[in-house]
């Protein structure tokens, strides 16, 4: 297998995963259930992603500056602070502490 | 449209990282493009990458392994973006290839039909074109950057994913799928392979969503 042979397939296979969605009948939508489960994938998907990118790197727990600023960003959402300001704050705040050999 | 635009720029800004590190794992400038133009999902980029960095072409089949298991949540995505996107089969192949975290997101934190559709297309096409940008403009710059960490983007990119989970946070069952979901994400990391996680996250929110657990009742028969 060549370099450009894994590129393709492994591209193909995501694009794949992606379509394969839109082949469900949207009827099935309709029933409360389906509709209550989709809304907490969404929630449940959302939220592994931050903890997997605040507390994990390569396969390890990790705890660093990530998690300080993360915890700052939950504070400024529950203020209602702008999304771009809250990521500008949190990368930031991961950034000064790294500086200052805090937490790494 | 702010949060959709805001979103496009900041994921868009990690394009650069990708290329460098793309780059730097042994790819050439078109490859990366590729991978950027048709995968075309961050995660399943970077876990191929880092593979390749880590094995090369004897890590193959785990590069796929990896890139398609991270992509899988794309499955669930297009499943819950479907009744948004409507009929057509030219716009659903687009919806399609643009159907991942941050377009789903946005979209489906908008209060009506009509945002959501829009917040989807204007999220999913300013990433496309953005993240194509700059993962070409990271391809060539190379390692010039070096380490994105310094600069706290990596705090920025989980900080982002919060911001789009804040506002389903309402309601006592989202908050419990929401920690539980975090919870087992993090612990199951250092024992199963890349993109498993994420999985298992799903499975708690279809295990709490199928069995109404925390809710409200509202659909009860009485």
């Amino acid at each position: 297998m060549t370099l450009w042979t894994l590129i393709i397939v492994a591209s193909l296979i995501v694009l794949v995963e992606k379509l394969a969605g839109y082949l469900v009948p949207p009827a099935f939508f309709e029933k409360t259930a389906p509709r209550r489960v989709s809304g907490l994938l969404t929630v449940a998907l959302l939220s592994a992603l931050v903890a997997v990118n605040t507390v994990t790197t390569n396969q390890q727990i990790v705890l660093d500056a990530r998690l300080p600023a993360i915890a700052l960003a939950c504070v400024l959402f529950a203020l209602r602070v702008p999304f771009i300001v809250v990521l500008i704050a949190a990368a930031l705040c991961a950034a000064l502490l790294r500086l200052a050999g805090l937490g790494v | 449209m702010r949060s959709a635009l805001s979103v496009a720029i900041a994921v868009s800004a990690y394009g650069v990282s990708f290329g460098a590190l793309s780059v730097a794992a042994g790819l050439d400038v078109w490859q990366t493009c590729v991978l950027s133009l048709l995968m075309f999902s961050g995660g399943s980029q970077f876990a191929l990458i880092g593979l390749v960095a880590s094995g090369g072409l004897s890590a193959a089949p785990a590069a796929i392994a990896a890139s398609a298991l991270l992509g899988s949540r794309n499955t669930l995505y297009s499943i819950r973006m479907s009744p948004i996107i409507g009929p057509g089969f030219f716009k659903r192949v687009a919806a399609g290839w643009i159907t991942i975290d941050e377009s789903t997101a946005v979209s489906t934190v908008q209060p009506d039909l009509q945002s959501q559709r829009l917040g989807f297309w204007v999220t999913g096409i300013g990433i496309f074109v953005g993240w194509n940008l700059t993962s070409l403009a990271g391809a060539l710059l190379g390692n010039l950057l070096g380490d994105v960490r310094q600069y706290g983007l990596d705090a920025a990119a989980a900080a982002a994913f919060l911001g789009l989970v804040w506002p389903r946070l309402k309601q006592l069952q989202p908050v419990v799928v929401a920690v539980a979901a975090a919870v087992v994400a993090a612990v199951v990391t250092p024992w199963v392979p890349p993109g498993i996680p994420i999985i298992a996250a799903a499975v708690v929110a279809l295990v709490i969503g199928v069995t109404d657990w925390f809710g409200k009742n509202e659909e009860m028969i009485w």
